[in-house]
């Protein structure tokens, strides 16, 4: 017999199978209590909330819910509307969207051309891929430097020699800049541009015309006045933003600078671009440089605008890391000196891999509302999908009339864009996080 | 001040840059293509279809200049210009003439620096309100809010007019006539103005025509015309001769159906002239001698242009009215050609 101070009179053997928790602590009822009716203040705003999701969805579902995609004017769209329910019902007609897609996509473009954009746009996808993802194959970088260069001859068309002369001069470029490199990275730089610039500015001209006699690869040309939609806003948004970047590193660079010339040279210039608003610099790019160039010149509109464009983000880019770099704690560029390393060393390898993580989110938003900011060559006579494109259907008695529909239809378009661009950053910013995980 | 001298300067330097160049003519012929600056998209007036292929009353002016110059009306390259782009576009050399529906006025022939080669279509302004409002003349407008468009003539018309008859109005900006359409239909104003012949399409466009009124009141005159820079004589004459060959036309039954027939020669002098059968006129301002007969052939006489684009046979449905021959009760006069 065990000696026990008290007997108990019952011993549980087994474990008692575990109770759901209460009710209200679990699932969509605890979030809902604890969400949305927490106090009588968040009730009553719920519920306003709620009333006004409600008046907005009750308001505009039936006019979506009308709407008419196969119609050939808006009167028709009408009338289907009216027979399917009833007199008086109000509808979408995106028939105008399903009649002039292609003016949205392309604008102007021949359409038997198309075939140009759309492999265009598909090899954009290929080049820029290695550069979004680092777990690609790095031989898939040969195609992204290649592109630019492929893009203009595809998109705009004529011989394709002028591309390969431009081609050829960077690569001249290249070599003199290795060859001067032992002497140092100033000397190589110069040399580099002023090889490539002498190479432009003689060889191109009597080349390009024996080449084209003896092997005439050409494609049909394309003036950039038939650019429209979508393929002049990515196309403006997609150079801005390809050359911008590096164009803003260097005035970042030069606006830390010690070397007084080039620190104030950056400094003007990025304070000149952000002091005058975007549409005074495309009207200097469409209508002012008429008046300076020579009569006679042609000047491609796209390119004026798109070089304004890159200047513009650029300037704004630099402030961004500029903020990136001042970020960065003092004994970063200290260890990087203590290390034997050159400016440019430091630069590459210590500072800037640092100082562009911290500014990702900065430089996307930049290239997002630059993206947006390209529906303003609409000023100049461009057709950009926001106005004018839906300006110059309605200008077809069929379709006019229509309003809602154009912005709507565009404004997904661009969502969608800018979305994927602000969700690729926020991969980004978490694939190079290197603190508190 | 300093802002007009420095544009001065440039304008100046635009023109001399001009008159060291070739005439605007041999560019053309040069070149191959007529550079037209027409407008972005007006009903009627210049519209691309759906492959981008440009239409319109305006547009078949700049098809007929280019006939006559290239003998191919397709041989046009149409530059669509804003109200704010369009005369720059013009005086820097972008584009050789403008047929956008620009109101010629006093100030855009001289300072400006242009020359209006005509009138094409004589419009004016008008107003457009509910019926249900009641109103029945622009004289009951007094204390109205009215959707205007900026930076156009109208919007200056309108402030005249009040102003002249002892009126108050409350402005609604809008900027183009597609919000103007929707902030009046919205009942963000009670009138809406804008040309008579633009007031027309907008009110054949709307789901319920019958409840609105276009009130009996123009306010202004608007002669739209085509445009060419100052300075080049002989190419205003020539886009100036290409608009009258099209009207004398309509005078004198030259159809795009009889004018082969007709171009072989008439009894009638006149017609000999216009067709290039008796006389050099063609070559007296630099063009073939069958210049009139490829201009008129690009898309039928004036009457035949107006009823394919805006006439009462088409949705937009404008009258001749003021746009009738002279012989008819309208203002289309051609001068002799002899």
């Amino acid at each position: 017999m065990s000696d026990t101070s008290h007997s108990a009179v019952f011993v549980r053997k087994t474990m008692l199978p575990p109770e759901p928790a209460p009710a209200r602590q679990t699932g969509v009822s605890k979030w809902v209590r604890e969400n949305l009716f927490s106090g009588w203040l968040n009730t009553i705003l719920t519920l306003a909330g709620i009333a006004l999701i409600w008046g907005l969805a009750s308001h505009f579902y039936p006019w979506f819910r009308h709407g008419v995609w196969n119609a050939a004017s808006l009167p028709e769209c009408r009338q289907i509307i009216a027979a399917r329910w009833g007199e008086g019902a109000t509808g979408a007609c995106w028939a105008v969207i399903h009649a002039r897609w292609t003016q949205f996509i392309f604008g102007f473009y021949p359409p038997e051309l198309f075939w140009r954009p759309v492999l265009t746009f598909g090899l954009m996808l290929v080049a820029v891929a290695p550069v979004l993802f680092t777990q690609l194959p790095r031989g898939m970088l040969k195609v992204s430097a290649v592109f630019p260069l492929l893009a203009i001859w595809l998109l705009w068309g004529g011989s394709i020699w002028p591309v390969v002369m431009i081609a050829a001069g960077f690569a001249v470029g290249y070599l003199v800049a290795r060859i001067l490199a032992r002497w140092g990275m100033i000397l190589a730089i110069l040399g580099a541009v002023v090889a490539a610039v002498l190479f432009w500015i003689f060889v191109p001209g009597p080349v390009d015309a024996v080449l084209g006699r003896v092997l005439p690869i050409a494609l049909e040309p394309v003036a950039s006045r038939q650019f429209g939609g979508f393929l002049l806003a990515i196309t403006l948004g997609a150079g801005g933003i390809a050359m911008s970047l590096p164009l803003g590193i260097l005035l970042a660079l030069g606006r830390q600078s010690d070397m007084f010339l080039i620190k104030t040279f950056s400094i003007m210039f990025i304070e000149f671009i952000r002091g005058v608003p975007l549409i005074t610099l495309l009207f200097v790019a469409s209508l002012l440089l008429n008046y300076f160039l020579p009569p006679g010149t042609n000047f491609d509109i796209i390119l004026r605008v798109m070089i304004l464009v890159t200047l513009f983000s650029a300037a704004y880019i630099a402030e961004v890391i500029r903020g990136g770099l001042a970020a960065l704690p003092r004994g970063q560029y200290e260890a990087a000196d203590a290390l034997g390393l050159d400016y440019w060393k430091a630069q590459r390898l210590v500072i800037l891999p640092q100082a562009l993580k911290i500014s990702i989110p900065g430089i996307v938003s930049t290239f997002i509302s630059m993206f947006k900011d390209t529906t303003l060559v609409t000023f100049v006579g461009l057709f950009e999908p926001l106005k004018s494109i839906p300006d110059s259907i309605r200008a077809d008695i069929a379709w006019k009339g229509t309003y809602w529909e154009h912005f709507i239809f565009v404004g997904a378009i661009f969502f969608i864009l800018n979305f994927s661009m602000s969700r690729y950053s926020m991969y980004l910013e978490r694939k190079l996080k290197r603190d508190h995980r | 001040m300093k802002k007009s001298v420095f544009f001065g300067t440039l304008m100046a330097a635009g023109l001399t840059a001009g008159i060291a160049s070739a005439t605007t003519l041999e560019d053309v012929k040069a070149r191959g293509v007529l550079n037209c600056g027409v407008n972005t998209g007006l009903v009627g007036f210049a519209a691309p279809d759906a492959n981008g292929n440009w239409s319109g009353f305006d547009v078949a002016l700049c098809k007929a200049v280019a006939a006559a110059v290239l003998g191919d009306p397709t041989k046009v390259k149409y530059v669509p210009t804003t109200g704010q782009t369009r005369f720059t576009a013009l005086t820097s050399g972008e584009v050789d003439m403008l047929a956008r529906n620009s109101t010629w006025t006093f100030s855009r022939d001289t300072d400006l620096k242009m020359d209006f080669a005509g009138v094409n279509y004589y419009d004016g302004q008008g107003f457009m309100v509910r019926k249900d409002s009641g109103i029945t003349s622009a004289k009951e407008l007094d204390g109205a809010s009215v959707c205007i468009q900026t930076g156009t003539t109208t919007e200056m018309n309108l402030a005249d007019y009040f102003k002249a008859n002892n009126m108050t109005y409350q402005p609604i900006a809008v900027d183009s006539n597609a919000e103007g359409e929707q902030q009046y239909l919205a009942g963000a104003c009670d009138a809406y103005t804008t040309d008579a012949s633009g007031l027309a399409a907008t009110r054949a466009a709307y789901a319920d025509p019958e409840n609105h009124v276009i009130l009996p009141e123009i306010i202004s005159k608007e002669p739209l015309g085509p445009a060419v820079r100052h300075g080049d004589n002989q190419w205003g004459d020539i886009v100036r001769w290409t608009l009258f060959a099209l009207i004398a036309a309509e005078e004198y039954g030259i159809t795009s159906a009889n004018i082969d027939e007709l171009a072989k020669g008439t009894e009638n002098p006149e017609i000999n002239r216009i067709l290039g059968v008796d006389g050099d006129l063609g070559p007296m301002t630099g063009l073939e001698k069958d210049w009139a007969v490829k201009a008129i052939k690009a898309g039928g006489n004036y009457g035949e242009i107006f009823a394919a684009t805006i006439g009462e046979s088409t949705p937009i449905g404008l009258a001749r009215g003021l746009n009738a021959q002279w012989t008819q009760g309208g203002l289309m006069y051609a001068p002799p050609f002899r």
